[in-house]
């Protein structure tokens, strides 16, 4: 598939975001603009399709724009487009959300210029050959989707996530720009090739994973470098947010493949561990920050944080293998990722649109405040009960298909050398199954509270059901979501191409051969899943059963109130929230990890104020990273202030003892 | 005609759990009972009580919806084929390779995470309290659980439970601590997923404590019939698991013959009155624990299973 | 190398770590003492196993010193102790459960990682106990500096007098003199514990060991 197939779309979505800047007040335009991102993104979308499955060579392009003396540099290869598929689903989905959607936007103006550029944007840093090209569009990606970010200013909290934000996206540039810096060496070539070609030393090498890890992983929300994600994603409109926590933490994530993997060169063995530890760290700290949140965004939120940690174990046991030359189990522990990483971008995007249509009905992202939705919107808590199953890691739906070839990974390490991985990947393990546990809990909790029992305010109660639009989008990633996990070897033989140009060529053995389309990962391990199966037995047993119950049984109903040990509480503030049902977590967990402290006001008989019960909770990211950050930066800046009051000559002497210094510097060094 | 054959054994086995796992319900209380010097009911009182719930009509909240007349089917059946893919008196079925074990937990956890749902359903406080628990000790009982599975396929080089069983049976690993302790996690596991005495009593309905009965206090008739159908048979499941991967002896291989079927069925019938009894014995000992002191328990589990782990690095290492 | 003599020795030191981790978990005094005194009956047992295998009867007599003394007698001698004192049967513990025994299992890690290349030119079952032992004895250190109460820092110090006991039996069989000499040290240890026992609870009317700290002055 030749490159140009995807410049059509790009300049319609260009194009598109420069019409919606000055016709963005007009009727329709809404309309318009989702409409035509939609029709792009499918056209990508087919491209990139059709270079992933029929996996030609690389097709490069140099057009004559940026810099005088080398252009911008792209080019598509099976990395790029299995992204460029997660990219441009995304994009299609949302924008036919955005569709039904559109109409509750109370800014448009403030939404729709900035989002065919931010999913333009995606596409171009996918597509960028070079390190001009990949850092220009990379920092537009940022700066676009922080304008979508900024599209309700006015709300509480949201001028401090965008200014959060842009702190952090700026630092991620930095450390990404000085590692491309590092990748080029003095005289070497800012075009990918060049990269590829050269050779580092181990020290520079390892320099430019901890770079990347910081630039990349700041983006995709690897603790402690999440922080800003969690503020920014719940405050964009509700489809924005699908695109940022379901596609733009995956480009990051192919920002980090793309450098480790593709131009660094061979791994050290210790690279795998470093990453390890920071994505099992990532995942339990995600979920259970997760946990303590009652907002149904910042929850969604939190749970990409724990996701991209369970990413980041695949990535760094596939680095762990290969850098013992170990490549069927770096196959293996790649395709896990990479299943992970589409998985992920299906229920979180399904999740965020189904959070958007609740908030749109009823007004609230709070769940203390919700409840009994799914009488009032049946269908969108079908598809929200179909995202939260998926994302729980339970069979037979696709989160748990990339979770168990995560799992097989692991259980391969006995055979890595090193004393450390062994000790480690057992842990890891450990790690991964409490952070799928708990998000277990965390679904039951954020499905359970919201749509489920009685409505606790009168929003909740007046709910409607969302618009057709709307619920087709969210159905569409729902049936992705069960198709994925019932056929995940159609998924696995689709991203063998991406796994062996990472590989050295070696990639998991075809799985549309097994019988009855088992996955069967590593055939002398006999292991072996099939989702279609588990389905089928599952469907057909509840309905044998159900069908012999009723004709032989019984079939009668018959509805009364609730029995509740006989003391059933009309007052739906009476039933279990939020906060209580995470209590036995919090109890377990957060007084370790978040110093969780709960205090209890009881007043004393005849006192008539109400009873309360406060939770305080720290942030462990904030309380020993960043404030203490802050409190240095202050300090300094405080000393250095008296700088900006010298005289003409004291500034002329420090220009000159500067001067001098380089100088020396450079006589010695010499 | 050996196709066949294998399918039916393969059906056999799934009637053959479903139909004991009352009974074996029956057989623990019974024990219990005489334990404590009661008489206590027949051990075919489980089959009446569920014949006496099956008939009766169904009672449902106003506020439960369409979710809570679903979960009950969903829980039943996803136990049930979990039950059925758990080699239980041979190995090497038709459908074994359908899931290995990390699967069979997972499917499990399928059934929990709708169940407590269900519990949420109605909105009524009791519900909420037994799906929060619930929630909570499976958050470490399903770690500790992985672990086990870990260290079994460091010895046995695989995760499907019918090749683990014939590796031990055939291949031996003889006593290694390892799998002492990947024993004992499992046991824990085991008791804690099943709600037994000291986390959760299954005999009590008004205890502040009690976990699954609060989760399913909403529920009558059929649907209550089903979900106490589900129990008995992860029960089942539980014991079929330790007996497969602890006690492999008598278990027939694929295509054995009828004579062998035949003993490995009474030799898992033994293992499973054997297993129920000192389940029995281990309940009338022990006292409730309070629900805050679970965590201890299931994470002594974990540590337990990372230990057995760690000890089988070094017997490899020799 | 998988013989059951192998096998058998194996079970049995492995068994001491797993008891050493239940040490760990104990926070009751009275179970404390009865894990205790399986800790040194599983000792008892690893030594006559080795002498049995080994044909070295010496170390029978090492088995009966650890069977009477530390499996019957101390935790006897405990129990009466505890009960003259009436002292709180539930041990407060410096990190919760769940957290003590992570650290158990990264000091196992720890021993195994500083063993294994030491003891590379042994043979297997000789490897195998050192790196037992050295567990046990690290992880009756940890017992000792995790509790507060002062028998259960007692049953920690016992514990690990029990490893350093595997070592040796392990590595080589230490000379029998040695032996009735370490057990006699210990059993006056005991006797020294038990009588400061007595006055520590006459004098702070708790064997809590931070109010000594109060009493030093280090804590207001």
């Amino acid at each position: 598939m030749p490159l140009y197939w995807f410049l059509g779309p790009l300049a319609g979505l260009l194009g598109v975001g420069c019409y919606a800047l000055v016709g963005s007040r007009r009727p329709r335009s809404d309309a318009i603009v989702y409409g035509i991102s939609f029709l792009c993104s499918v056209l990508a979308l087919g491209a990139s399709l059709t270079h992933l499955l029929t996996a030609p060579a690389a097709s490069t392009l140099t057009l004559p724009l940026g810099l005088p003396w080398s252009g911008v540099h792209l080019r598509v290869d099976a990395l790029s487009a299995f992204f460029l598929v997660i990219v441009n689903l995304g994009g299609a989905v949302t924008s036919w959300y955005g569709l039904g959607h559109g109409r509750h936007e109370q800014a448009p103006e403030r939404v729709l210029p900035f989002f065919p550029a931010f999913l333009a944007a995606m596409n171009l840093v996918l597509l960028a050959d070079d390190a001009f090209t990949f850092l220009l569009t990379w920092e537009f990606m940022s700066l676009m989707s922080w304008a979508l970010v900024m599209a309700h200013h006015r709300q509480a909290g949201n001028a401090h996530a965008g200014y959060v934000y842009l702190l952090m996206a700026g630092m991620g540039t930095m450390a990404l720009l000085l590692a491309f810096g590092v990748l080029a060496g003095a005289d070497g070539g800012y075009h990918f090739a060049d990269m590829r070609a050269g050779l580092l030393s181990q020290q520079a090498a390892a320099l430019v994973l901890v770079l990347t890890l910081v630039g990349a992983g700041s983006k995709a929300g690897l603790f402690p470098l999440h922080v800003w994600l969690p503020l920014a994603h719940p405050a964009a409109p509700s489809h924005v947010s699908a695109l940022m926590s379901g596609v733009m933490t995956k480009v990051a994530v192919y920002g980090f493949m793309r450098i480790v993997f593709d131009l660094l060169g061979e791994p050290a063995w210790w690279w795998g561990a470093v990453v390890l530890a920071l994505g099992a760290v990532t995942a339990v700290l995600g979920v259970l920050y997760a946990l303590m949140q009652h907002d149904l965004k910042r929850l969604l939120a939190y749970h990409t944080v724990e996701n991209i940690g369970i990413i980041f174990i695949g990535l760094g046991l596939a680095l762990a293998f290969q850098a013992n030359y170990l490549n069927d189990g770096a196959a293996l522990a790649l395709s896990a990722a990479l299943f992970h990483v589409f998985n992920h971008s299906l229920f979180k995007s399904l999740l965020f649109l189904g959070s958007g249509s609740v908030l749109s009905a009823t007004g609230e992202r709070d769940m203390e405040r919700l409840g009994g939705l799914i009488h009032r919107m049946p269908w969108t808590a079908l598809a929200f009960l179909i995202g939260s199953a998926a994302i729980s890691a339970l069979p037979p739906l696709n989160g748990f298909v990339s979770e168990w070839l995560t799992f097989q990974a692991i259980l391969i390490s006995p055979e890595l050398p090193q004393w450390l991985l062994k000790f480690l990947v057992p842990a890891v393990g450990a790690a991964l199954a409490l952070s799928a546990a708990l998000a277990g809990a965390c679904f039951v909790k954020a499905f359970g509270i919201t749509f489920l029992g009685r409505p606790r305010t009168p929003a909740a109660a007046q709910a409607e059901e969302t618009d057709t639009r709307s619920l087709t989008a969210l159905f569409v990633l729902a049936a992705l979501c069960v198709l994925a996990g019932i056929l995940p070897g159609l998924v696995i033989d689709a991203l063998a191409p991406v796994v062996a140009s990472l590989n050295g060529a070696v990639r998991l053995a075809a799985q549309a051969s097994q019988p009855w389309l088992t996955l069967v990962p590593l055939a002398e391990a006999k292991n072996s899943y099939n989702g279609m199966l588990v389905l089928l037995f599952i469907v057909f047993s509840g309905f044998l059963s159900a069908l012999l119950i009723h004709r032989l049984a019984s079939r009668d109903a018959r509805r009364g109130s609730a029995w509740d040990c006989g003391f059933p509480d009309d007052n739906p503030a009476g039933q279990y929230t939020a906060g209580s049902f995470a209590q036995p977590i919090r109890r377990m967990f957060g007084s370790v990890v978040f110093q969780a402290r709960e205090r209890v006001d009881m007043p004393a008989p005849g006192d008539l104020r109400p009873a309360r019960m406060t939770v305080s909770l720290r942030d462990p990211a904030w309380d020993y990273g960043y404030l203490p950050l802050i409190q240095v930066v202050n300090t300094v800046a405080g000393r250095l202030n008296h700088l900006q009051f010298l005289t003409v000559r004291r500034y002329l002497t420090l220009v000159f003892s500067a001067l001098i210094l380089l100088l020396l510097g450079l006589a010695i060094w010499r | 005609m050996a196709l066949i054959i294998d399918w039916l054994v393969q059906g056999f086995q799934m009637l053959l759990v479903l139909a004991l796992c009352p009974l074996l319900i029956g057989f623990v209380r019974k024990v219990k009972a005489r334990l404590l010097r009661r008489r206590g009911a027949s051990v075919l009182q489980p089959y009446r009580d569920l014949r006496r719930l099956l008939l009766k009509e169904v009672v449902l909240a106003e506020s439960a919806s369409w979710l809570f007349r679903v979960v009950p089917y969903l829980v039943f059946s996803a136990v049930w084929v979990a039950a059925a893919l758990v080699p239980t008196f041979a190995s090497g079925l038709a459908f074994n390779w359908t899931a290995d074990l990390i699967a069979i937990v997972a499917l499990l956890g399928s059934a929990r995470f709708f169940l407590a749902l269900a519990g949420l359903d109605v909105g009524a406080s009791f519900g909420g309290i037994g799906s929060s628990r619930e929630m909570m000790i499976a958050s470490l009982a399903e770690p500790a659980m992985l672990m086990m599975v870990f260290t079994l396929s460091l010895l046995a080089g695989t995760t499907q439970l019918s090749s683990v069983a014939q590796y031990l049976l055939t291949d031996g690993v003889g006593l290694r601590v390892s799998l002492l302790l990947a024993m004992l996690a499992l046991f824990i596991v085991a008791i804690a997923e099943n709600g037994r005495i000291p986390v959760d009593n299954p005999a009590t309905h008004l205890e502040l404590t009690m976990v699954h009965e609060a989760m399913v206090l909403e529920y009558s008739g059929r649907h209550l019939a089903l979900i106490e159908l589900a129990a008995a048979l992860k029960l089942t499941l539980y014991l079929s698991l330790l007996a497969c991967v602890f006690t492999p002896w008598g278990m027939a291989e694929a295509q054995a013959g009828w004579s062998a079927y035949l003993l490995g069925l009474l030799a898992y019938l033994a293992k499973l009155a054997v297993g129920g009894f000192l389940l029995a014995v281990f309940e009338t000992g022990i006292a409730k624990m309070r629900v805050f002191r679970v965590d201890e328990f299931l994470g002594a589990a974990l540590m337990l299973g990372l230990l057995g782990i760690l000890l089988l690095f070094v017997s490899r290492s020799l | 190398m998988y013989g059951l003599v192998f096998d058998i020795a194996h079970m049995l030191a492995g068994g001491m770590v797993v008891v050493s981790f239940l040490l760990l978990y104990q926070d009751r005094l009275y179970a404390l003492l009865n894990t205790y005194a399986l800790h040194a009956l599983l000792l008892a047992l690893v030594v006559s196993w080795q002498a049995y295998s080994h044909d070295a009867p010496h170390l029978y007599v090492t088995a009966g010193i650890a069977l009477i003394f530390k499996a019957i007698i101390i935790p006897v001698v405990l129990h009466r102790i505890i009960q003259r004192l009436g002292i709180q049967r539930t041990i407060e513990q410096v990190l919760g459960v769940g957290l003590n025994m992570l650290v158990g299992v990264l000091l196992v890690a720890l021993a195994i990682i500083v063993m294994l290349p030491v003891t590379a030119a042994s043979e297997a079952l000789v490897r195998e106990d050192l790196i037992f032992a050295l567990s046990i004895v690290l992880l009756g250190l940890l017992m000792m500096i995790t509790r507060r109460n002062a028998v259960s820092q007692v049953v920690g110090f016992m514990s690990m007098e029990n490893g350093l006991v595997l070592a040796a039996v392990g590595a080589s069989g230490m000379p029998l003199v040695v032996e009735i000499s370490i057990a006699f040290s210990v059993l006056i240890a005991l006797i020294v514990i038990g009588i400061f026992l007595f006055r520590i609870r006459e004098r702070f009317d708790t064997v809590d060991v931070q109010a000594m700290d109060a009493f030093r002055g280090e804590r207001p």
